[in-house]
This record gives structure tokens, C-alpha cells and sequence, in this order.
């Protein structure tokens, strides 16, 4: 056990990965002599060699496409994308060919691979490094989606999306990259893709969350506890597609209320499809109707006016008082 | 030995250009070094220093004609500057203000650019725009080496043999991406030779000279003028500092490295040449100096006398009309920031 923030806990999940198959090798934009432009990847090229940790040339569709043949063929890439804001000049190579080379070929092919993506907002980055479009990825079938809210999770999710028969986007919350320490495991473990977790019990309203937000949303949720509010069960949802239903029907047929709480923005966000689901499945145990707390339907701003795009400590209370009154 | 030992006073450019060349060079290095200070200091946000990089961003947009566009990365702020973008909207949009991505109606400068390479199909589109209506107009596009890397670049050179288009696609090859160096790139000599395969003219200067730059741009505007198609210039040049603000370039390259281009500093150089011809000395360095410190001492405080940020900002410009659903978003922000303390909505 080793008290390490989140992007030491990808270090550290990433050294495994890289120790404990031959076939796995990293590809990105800086993550060698670097290190990474967050240091994920320090030391890993000193420990691995350049054939393992591979700088690119500066092209995210040359990763992305390469990398669908590399895994094709035998090898398991794990991508760096260096910012999500940058992910879209591959986007054409993870919609048509990364999520579908198993469709494609009846199974004969398929494209194991891990692309690590930073993501989210309120680091007080320049332009176009604060996007949680997750939705794009989440809505493309054929693509397994994961974001941990805390180091422990991240190693483990990490390790087993690295280990997974199918391509998984990993999307790391930069804003807690070094937000808080955790005790990780020295040796490798995986967390289950494909399960939520339920970070906080509680009875009365089950707020759902992921990547940064979860942070927010559990310090309110105490918040409004400790003075007399309404009990809060918190869902960490961590991998975003496919989602876990059985943790979220189960949370909301005990309280009978939701609110997701994400960055990105409302149309279309995840919350949207939550909140469908809920809706279809779960109506008779509800209270209230389903409510989204998301960023406002429109460009992530300069970092300025950030604080006041993503949910706020008061929309998200907002939120959940809504539904506690409706 | 210099690379423009430059003994002889050039014919074809005027004492103003020259002086022109060199003022503008002082004052983005001035600017420079003072938003370094400021980032550090925490009153501007990340910022990508460009010292190093003057006499390209200074000698390819001086040689344009105030009707040509500028196509800028986030490194090109300087250009942006020396074709009439004011100071502090720069220190705006570094500090992570909306108002600094304003842009003067009579200052044809695109914004910047951040994700790599995606700015010269667009400098193409400009110009293609500007031959199809039969407006005598070119347009400048800015990219580093790393850029020769993604598709855009390619794209945008092939549209520009297609179609004649006259455009400019000037690359400061730094030398570097961030930390990962020129030849991990490409496996070519030059950025210059890619031109050939797309039927585009491509030439390679020094970038540390201005006087260089400047004829080489100037040359590509009067063919691009004339009908004689897009022209691919690669500039040799180094940044001295690192990527940007949160960058430690002692990671990746060896401090000498910097030191033997400062040898061949573009703004030594051409001090040294204007002295020898007798258009500059130390009085006039003085009297520069001073008057550049007090114009970015001046635009800093305009930058630092906005207030606060306003907050309609994240809504007013994202379409021609607010729908009725950003309407209801905006009002409840506007509702959220009464309640909230501190403000004054
Ligand atoms: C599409 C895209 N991928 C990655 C990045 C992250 N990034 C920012 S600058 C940079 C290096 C750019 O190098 P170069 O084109 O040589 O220009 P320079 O910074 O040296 O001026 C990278 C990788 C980005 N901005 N856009």
C-alpha cells in the first residue's frame, strides 16, 4: 500500500500493465522523454524502453489508427490522448473503426486497447482543454467508457480496461489529479468494469455521479446532512457505458428520488439516458421527477467563467432540494 | 560566425520597414517577458512564451498588406499584435477572460488556434474565399513542426494545389513539439520539401533573420497576389523558453541547446546591422525600451481594470440568437448569481 493521488495511481497502474503483459505498449504525444504532459507516465520509458513507451508524431488520428492495427495484430496499445479537447482529430478512427472492427468482422477482428483521455474542467486551463464531451463516446456503440473519482478506483479500473476484450476510452478527471491521497495496492487488482458504487448511503434522494463531481457532490451531500437536510445515497456510476442499472434502479426504488450530477453539458448528457431509464423503469417508485444538474448548453468558456458553467455548490443543492419538495 | 553579417545596407527595403522590423521584434520580447513574469506572479493564466520567435511572427506579418489575413496558433499572439490586435485582449485571453477574444472589425486576424494544425484548412478557406470573389487578398497561416503531423496540414496544402489558392502556410519549426523533437516528426530533411507533393511551392529561411523572412513572405504575397498560387515557407527558429508556463523543458532538451541560438538572437542581429548603417544607437534603444515598458505597464492595467467577469459572456455569442431554452439557462445563472454573495448582479 502506497498513499498516491490519482495520476500517480495511473503511474502506477500503467507500470503494471506494461510489467505484467509483453504485449502492452504505450503510444502518445510526450508521454516518454516527458513523461506525460501530467507526468502519468514517468519513468515508464526509463523502466520499458522506447519500443514500449512510444513517443508519436503529433497526430491523434495516427495513434488511433495505428493503434486499431496494432491490436489487431496482436499487441495491446494503451493511447494517451493529451487533452479531450484533442481527441477530435481521431474521433473518425474510434466512431468507424475502433468500436466496430468486432462488428465488422463477425468477430474475426476486434481492437483491444485503452485510450486514456484527461478530461473536465476547473484547472484554469487555456481554451479547449476543459471538455467533458463523454457523450460522443458514450454514444457510439462498441465502446466501453470508464471514469474513476478517486486513485483506488482509477489503478483498478485501470488494470481492467487495459485487460478487457474490448476498447475501452479511460477518462481521467484532471481536476482531481492531485486534489487527494489514497491508499493504493503496490501489486495489481482490477475494479470491475461495468459496476457502480454506491459511495454514501442514504434514504431519502439517490444522487448520481462521476469522474470529479462525485468530490463535490459527497461534501453537500454531508453538508446538507449535518444540518438537518435530507439524507443523500451517492452513486459513483465509474463506468459510464454500458451502466451499471442494477445499482442505480436499486438506489432509486429505496429513495424513490434522482439527480445526476455531471459536467458536462445537459442536452444529451448522460443524464438524459439515466434519467430516460429511471423514468421507464423505476416510475412507480418515484416521487418526483428525475432532475439533471449539468453545465449550461454551451462552450465550455475561457476558464474565467468556468466555476460558473460546471454545476455549482447551489444549482447541485438547488437540485436535490427540488426534488426533496416537489 | 552570425548569420547576417549584413555589412551592406539593403536596397529593397526601406529605412521604415527596417526600423519597423526591429521595434516590433523589442516590443513582443518586452511583452513576452512581462506575461512570464505575470504567470508567475498568478495574474495571467498558462501562457506560451514565444521569445525566440520574433523575427517570424514580426518579418512574415509586416510583410503582408493590411488586407491579408492573419491565421494564428496560440503561439502567434505576437502576430496578432503586429497586425493590429490591441495588447490587452492578448493579456485577456491569457488570463481567461472572454474579452480578450474580441477582435477589432477592421483587424483581419482569426482567432486562435489551439488544437494543432486546425487553423490552415481554414487560412486556405480565407483565401479561396477571397480568389473566388475576386478580392485581392491573402491569407497567412501559422504552424509549428508538430502541426506537419496531423491531416489538417496535408489537407489544407492539397486544397491549396488544387484550387491555386493564394495562401501562405508559414511554420516556425521550433525545433520542438513540447518535448518530443523535429526528427520523431518526420522522417524528411525539411517541412519545406512536403510542399513539392501537393504541387505547392515550398522554401526554407532562416527565421532568425527578419530581414530573410520578410523577403520570403513578401515574394509568396506578390505571387499569391498575381494569381501565382499558395507558397509553404519554413522558418528556422528556436523558443528559448519553454512550451508554456506548466512546461519544464529541462525534461527534454539541454540548456546549450538555447544558449547557441541566442548567439543568433534575430533582435541582436538586426540591432547590430541598423547600428552599422547608422539608423540606431543607444539613445534610441533607451527611449524604445521605455516607451514599450510603459505600453505593456498600460495594457496590463487595462486588463487587470475589467471587474469581474460577467457571466452573460457564456451565453451571448454562441448563436446569432439566444434560443428560448439558453434563454431560461441564462436566467437561471442571472437568479443564481443574485442569491450569490459577492456579486454585484
Ligand atoms: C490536436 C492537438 N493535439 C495535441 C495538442 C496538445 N499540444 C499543444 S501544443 C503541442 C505541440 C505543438 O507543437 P508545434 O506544432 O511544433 O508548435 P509549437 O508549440 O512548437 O509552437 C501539443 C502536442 C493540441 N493542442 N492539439
Amino acid at each position: 500500500m502506497t498513499e498516491r493521488t490519482l495520476i500517480q495511481a495511473v503511474n502506477s497502474a500503467l507500470q503494471d500493465a506494461l510489467a505484467g503483459d509483453e504485449r502492452v505498449l504505450l503510444l502518445g504525444e510526450d508521454i516518454g522523454v516527458n513523461g506525460g504532459v501530467f507526468r502519468a507516465t514517468e519513468g515508464l520509458l526509463e523502466m520499458f524502453g522506447e519500443h514500449r513507451v512510444v513517443d508519436t508524431p503529433l497526430s491523434e488520428a495516427g495513434i488511433l489508427g495505428t493503434a486499431v492495427g496494432l491490436a489487431a495484430n496482436g499487441l495491446i496499445p494503451i493511447a494517451e490522448i493529451q487533452f479531450m479537447g484533442f481527441i477530435y482529430p481521431g474521433f473518425e478512427q474510434l466512431v468507424a473503426h475502433v468500436a466496430r472492427l468486432r462488428t465488422r468482422s463477425r468477430g474475426r477482428y476486434s481492437a483491444p486497447m485503452v485510450v486514456r483521455v484527461p478530461y473536465g474542467g476547473r484547472i484554469r486551463a487555456p481554451e479547449l482543454h476543459s471538455d467533458s464531451t463523454e457523450t460522443y463516446f458514450i454514444h457510439t456503440p462498441g465502446l466501453t467508457v470508464v471514469t474513476p473519482s478517486n486513485p483506488y478506483d482509477a489503478k483498478g479500473l485501470l488494470l481492467a480496461a487495459a485487460a478487457s476484450p474490448d476498447p475501452v476510452i479511460f477518462l481521467e478527471p484532471m481536476h482531481i489529479y492531485r486534489a487527494f491521497r489514497q491508499e493504493v495496492p503496490d501489486d495489481p487488482y482490477t475494479v470491475p468494469l461495468g459496476q457502480a458504487a454506491v459511495v454514501k448511503p442514504g434514504k431519502d434522494v439517490t444522487v448520481i455521479s462521476w469522474g470529479s463531481m462525485v468530490r463535490d457532490v459527497a461534501k453537500i451531500a454531508e453538508a446538507m446532512e449535518g444540518s438537518g437536510g435530507p439524507s443523500v445515497e451517492l452513486v459513483d456510476l465509474r463506468t459510464l457505458s454500458p451502466i451499471d442499472e442494477d445499482t442505480v434502479f436499486a438506489s432509486v426504488r429505496r429513495t424513490g428520488r434522482a439527480v445526476i450530477v455531471h459536467e458536462a453539458v445537459q442536452s444529451l448528457g448522460l443524464g438524459a439516458e439515466l434519467a430516460a431509464r429511471i423514468s421507464e423503469f423505476c416510475i412507480l417508485d418515484l416521487e418526483a421527477p428525475v432532475t439533471r444538474v449539468a453545465a449550461w448548453d454551451v462552450p465550455p468558456p475561457l476558464f474565467r467563467l468556468e466555476d460558473w458553467h460546471v454545476p455549482t455548490e447551489a444549482r447541485i443543492r438547488a437540485g436535490i432540494e427540488r426534488v426533496m419538495t416537489f | 560566425m552570425a548569420d547576417t553579417a549584413m555589412l551592406r545596407k539593403p536596397s529593397d527595403v526601406t529605412d521604415d520597414v527596417l526600423l519597423n522590423l526591429y521595434t516590433e521584434m523589442v516590443r513582443l520580447r518586452v511583452f513576452d517577458r512581462r506575461c512570464v513574469r505575470l504567470q508567475r506572479a498568478g495574474r495571467i493564466g498558462t501562457y506560451p512564451p514565444l521569445e525566440g520567435q520574433e523575427a517570424c511572427q514580426v518579418a512574415s506579418t509586416l510583410a503582408l498588406r493590411r488586407q491579408d489575413f492573419v491565421v494564428p496558433t496560440y503561439r502567434d499572439y505576437g502576430a496578432m499584435m503586429v497586425h493590429g490586435v490591441p495588447m490587452e485582449h492578448i493579456l485577456m485571453y491569457w488570463n481567461g477572460r472572454a474579452e480578450g477574444c474580441e477582435i477589432p472589425d477592421d483587424v483581419n486576424v482569426f482567432p486562435i488556434a489551439v488544437p494543432i494544425a486546425t487553423q490552415l484548412p481554414h487560412a486556405a478557406g480565407l483565401a479561396w474565399a477571397a480568389k473566388l470573389r475576386g478580392i485581392d487578398q491573402v491569407a497567412l497561416g501559422f504552424f509549428g513542426d508538430g502541426a506537419s503531423s496531423e491531416g489538417d496540414f496535408h489537407e489544407a496544402l492539397n486544397f491549396a494545389g488544387v484550387f491555386q489558392i493564394p495562401v501562405i502556410f508559414f511554420c516556425e519549426n521550433n525545433q520542438y513539439a513540447i518535448s518530443v523533437p523535429f526528427r520523431r516528426q518526420t522522417a524528411t530533411q525539411t517541412i519545406a520539401e512536403k510542399a513539392a507533393a501537393y504541387g505547392v511551392r515550398g522554401v526554407r529561411v532562416n527565421g532568425q533573420d527578419a530581414l530573410e523572412v520578410y523577403r520570403a513572405v513578401r515574394s509568396a504575397v506578390e505571387q499569391a497576389a498575381a494569381g501565382g498560387g499558395p507558397t509553404l515557407i519554413e522558418a528556422l527558429t528556436y523558443r528559448y523558453g519553454a512550451h508554456t508556463t506548466s512546461d519544464d523543458p529541462s525534461k527534454y532538451r539541454d540548456p546549450s541547446e538555447a544558449d547557441a541560438w541566442r548567439e543568433r538572437d534575430p533582435i541582436v542581429q538586426l540591432r547590430q546591422s541598423l547600428v552599422s548603417w547608422g539608423l540606431w544607437d543607444d539613445e534610441a534603444e533607451t527611449e524604445l525600451l521605455e516607451r514599450l515598458e510603459s505600453e505593456v505597464t498600460a495594457a496590463v492595467a487595462r486588463m487587470e481594470a475589467l471587474g469581474p467577469p460577467n457571466p452573460d459572456h457564456l451565453f451571448d455569442c454562441v448563436y446569432a440568437e439566444l434560443s428560448p431554452h439558453l434563454e431560461r439557462q441564462r436566467r437561471a445563472l442571472r437568479a443564481e448569481l443574485k442569491d450569490w454573495e459577492g456579486t454585484d448582479q
